[in-house]
């Protein structure tokens, strides 16, 4: 009797490990998945941001799941790490998230974090996308074949800037004496183009003053008498979240023209005017993709995954946000990337490496962008292996109180005058860390 | 007389004593045998090396506030004045070794720390306090406005160096927490020795009563100044641990205010006064909120977005606080100790 029943037992015993066994192995060989892990921010100052770039790019990750079942079959997952924008919990989320099989690239919105991971990215071989902003010198590819600040770096942008102006002034010799005060950021975000300004400004013959406005930026009455002080023609500014808002009032406050304020890529949405009111009438940002819900790819979206009760936003009147839509364009890139990089290796779940192949072959010209349902969102976009930025075009938006109004075609920036200075910090960055410079695109480090 | 004084209680300590350096001993153990062996990446990267980094840390306020009876809350400019001292130490003489960059580090802390120090010959209490805000801002202020600190780094964030000693590098997690360990070992054993010392004497003197410390004769100048000493020494240690073996970055805005109040708090919550409690308060402050953190994401993911749980964790963990500190307002420490005072006791009923 007993051993009967010792039988049984090991039987049931032994068919649960070989179920446990079977369920264990059978995980991974499950359907196909591409996993991206988001460092997202929903909490602190720059939580308007955080909440539309993410829900923006999950909105499309959701799209692409919902109507097309994933990317050639292989389904996208992600996760979301809360950072508040601080660097060392950004640290712990990459941390926590990167053992997860099938990472396809990072997305941190986030100039301190992005700089914390370049070194382990480049060790764990996973692509690190900084798209408008990030570390200007990673547009280098044969030095940072990892990292991808795309559409537009902080040095194309501020080319951009002095280029409009100088369009608004007549012509760029008109720049000569005149004064320009930059506002910044007082983060390492805000102090990327510090020496890009300095620079334009020798070369235009304009007058410049650089203002720090002390992170999070609710304070600014000194820094605007300064400004009121130094005659100032034109002011950028170079904000991020609360300290754009504050920025408009103040200047109205001190009776400086909203119309000569002109915003950067992180200053331009309307989390940024709507709170300023009245003194955000007539103030006048770059973008990379333009606002509005109109796009099919946006009609889309509401159609399918609002339609499916699977929207991010909690708020259905930020659907097509600046923030918002500068996420579906975050999301775009990124999917685009997985799917030319399935061209190459296959219609599988791929590696980081995979994918920044993918990200270094990312060509989406104007018809593709349209076939996307993306055209007038956003111009096109070209990345190789040694441009890592893609020469993304740039366009001014006015706020007329209620909302954005494209005042420009698209623009170029000056790319060929900025390259030496992009080659020159690239290359110091290579020998200062011993890094063997890329001479072509197979060999992604350098070896 | 002295000969009987200190040979009574000789017998209980000793077996007192033994008990802690066993603990000590079996703890250091676990710590290099054991956590390398089975812990993940994860959990030594992105939880105990920070821990380690901000302990150590707590422990340098606690002989400032806690032994010596100083309020500071200028400790995060003293981590970032480690931090970047390390960093141009390496960067600017690269023949030293990184260790003698870790030490001179410490060393320069312990300078800006004593000239912080000095309004406290004539400031106490909160006014002390405010008083070492100046500290806060002011190196916050030079590390930004000075190019010079950061290599003229555009952004002002400077990547630490991989960390070598001799021919050893720590490049991976391993390596990095064993390093850490290692030096939070030694300072903390270093540490204790010193408070055990007459110097740490005359600290406590300091802190229970100024005047009668002075009638008996210690000297208030050289103690109080040096508490700021070794505090910022052990704080800029910990400020080159954080930044060289955990963030492997540094910008000047992670070392802000929101960071001194912190391990003032660790140091508060933990016990003031025990270097066991700067421990415990850290595992409470870093790593606490991580494992909440990770609960409620594994828990309640699906239902609310990180922002929602964000926010409810600061709940928890603020009336968590309260009721820590209702319940045994001498900090998590003293809670320990009276737990295993019941268990010593339960165990000699029995015998």
């Amino acid at each position: 009797m007993t051993t009967f029943r010792h039988a049984k037992l090991a039987v049931r015993l032994s068919l649960g490990a070989a179920l446990a066994f079977g369920l264990a192995t059978s995980l991974p060989a499950k359907a196909d998945e591409q996993f991206f892990p988001l460092q997202s921010y929903r909490v602190g100052p720059y939580a308007a941001g955080g909440t539309g770039f993410f829900g923006g790019f999950i909105d499309y990750l959701n799209l692409i799941n919902i109507r097309d079942g994933g990317v050639n079959g292989v389904k996208l997952t992600w996760d979301e790490g809360e950072t508040q924008y601080e660097v060392e919990r950004g640290v712990e989320v990459y941390e926590r998230l990167k053992g997860r099989p099938g990472v396809a690239a990072w997305n941190p919105l986030s100039v301190g974090i992005a700089y914390a991971m370049i070194d382990r990215i480049s060790k764990d071989k996973v692509p690190l996308i900084t798209i408008n902003h990030g570390r200007t010198d990673s547009t280098d590819g044969r030095v940072f074949p990892y990292v991808f600040p795309l559409l537009l770096n902080p040095y194309s942008e501020t080319s951009g800037i002095v280029n409009y102006i100088a369009t608004r002034e007549g012509g760029s010799e008109k720049l000569k004496g005149k004064k320009i005060v930059v506002l910044y950021h007082g983060s390492p975000y805000g102090k990327e183009t510090i020496p890009i300004y300095k620079l334009l400004a020798d070369k235009y013959g304009f007058e410049l003053e650089q203002i720090e406005v002390p992170h999070p930026g609710n304070e600014q009455q000194s820094q605007w008498l300064s400004i009121r002080r130094a005659k100032a023609d034109y002011v950028v500014l170079r904000g991020w979240g609360v300290m754009n808002p504050v920025a408009l009032k103040t200047a109205q406050k001190v009776g400086f023209p909203v119309d000569h304020i002109i915003g950067n890529v992180w200053s331009n949405s309307e989390e940024d005017v709507i709170p300023a009111g009245d003194a955000a009438k007539g103030y006048v940002a770059i973008t990379t993709q333009a606002s509005g819900a109109e796009y099919p790819v946006l009609q889309e979206v509401i159609k399918t995954v609002y339609g499916a009760g699977k929207g991010n936003l909690d708020d259905k009147k930020r659907i097509g946000s600046v923030y918002h839509n500068l996420g579906i364009v975050n999301g775009i890139l990124n999917v685009e990337a997985v799917r030319i990089a399935q061209e190459k290796f296959g219609k599988r779940t791929l590696t980081g490496d995979e994918v920044r192949w993918g990200f270094e072959h990312l060509a989406l010209d104007p018809a593709r962008v349209e076939a996307l349902g993306a055209k007038g969102l956003f111009h096109s976009i070209n990345v190789t292996w040694d441009n890592h930025e893609g020469n993304g075009r740039v366009t001014f938006q006015q706020w007329d109180g209620a909302k954005w109004k494209v005042v420009s075609d698209w623009i170029s920036p000056d790319w060929a005058a900025l390259r030496p200075i992009i080659e020159k910090s690239s290359t110091a960055y290579a020998q200062e860390r011993g890094i063997k410079i890329r001479t072509s695109g197979d060999d992604p480090v350098g070896q | 007389m002295t000969t009987i004084s200190e040979a009574a209680p000789t017998p209980a300590r000793s077996s007192l004593l033994n008990a802690n350096v066993l603990g000590i001993v079996l703890l250091l153990v676990l710590a290099y045998g054991l956590v390398p062996l089975i812990g993940s990446d994860y959990l030594m990267d992105a939880v105990l090396t920070p821990f380690l980094a901000l302990a150590l840390a707590a422990v340098g306020l606690n002989v400032l506030t806690g032994y010596a009876g100083q309020v500071s809350l200028g400790s995060a400019a003293f981590l970032a004045v480690g931090a970047y001292a390390a960093y141009n130490l390496n960067l600017r003489l690269p023949q030293l070794p990184l260790l003698a960059d870790i030490v001179l580090a410490g060393g320069i802390a312990a300078a800006v720390g004593i000239i912080f120090g000095l309004p406290s010959l004539r400031l106490r209490g909160f006014y002390l306090a405010v008083s070492t805000l100046a500290a806060q801002f002011f190196v916050q202020w030079a590390l930004t406005k000075f190019g010079w600190f950061s290599n003229d780094n555009a952004s002002g964030v400077i990547d630490a160096p991989v960390i070598r000693v001799g021919s050893l590098t720590f490049t991976s997690a391993t390596g990095r927490y064993v390093f850490s360990l290692t030096i939070v070992a030694v300072a903390t054993v270093l540490t204790a020795r010193l408070l055990s010392s007459q110097t740490g004497r005359n600290f406590i003197a300091v802190r229970d009563h100024e005047i009668a410390a002075r009638v008996i004769g210690v000297p208030l100048l050289r103690t109080k100044l040096l508490a700021f000493g070794v505090s910022s020494f052990l704080i800029g240690v910990a400020g080159v641990l954080w930044a060289f073996a955990y963030l492997r970055t540094v910008e000047p805005a992670g070392f802000n205010l929101d960071r001194s109040f912190q391990i003032l708090f660790i140091i508060i919550i933990g016990g003031l006064a025990s270097l066991r409690g700067a421990f415990i308060g850290a595992a409470f402050i870093i790593v606490f909120p991580l494992l909440l953190s990770r609960l409620g994401a594994a828990v309640l993911g699906s239902v609310f977005d990180s922002g929602v749980l964000e926010m409810s964790q600061r709940i928890v963990i603020g009336a968590l606080i309260i009721a820590f500190l209702i319940a045994e307002p001498r900090g998590l420490i003293a809670l320990v100790d009276r737990a295993a005072n019941v268990l010593r006791r339960l165990r000699s009923s029995q015998t």
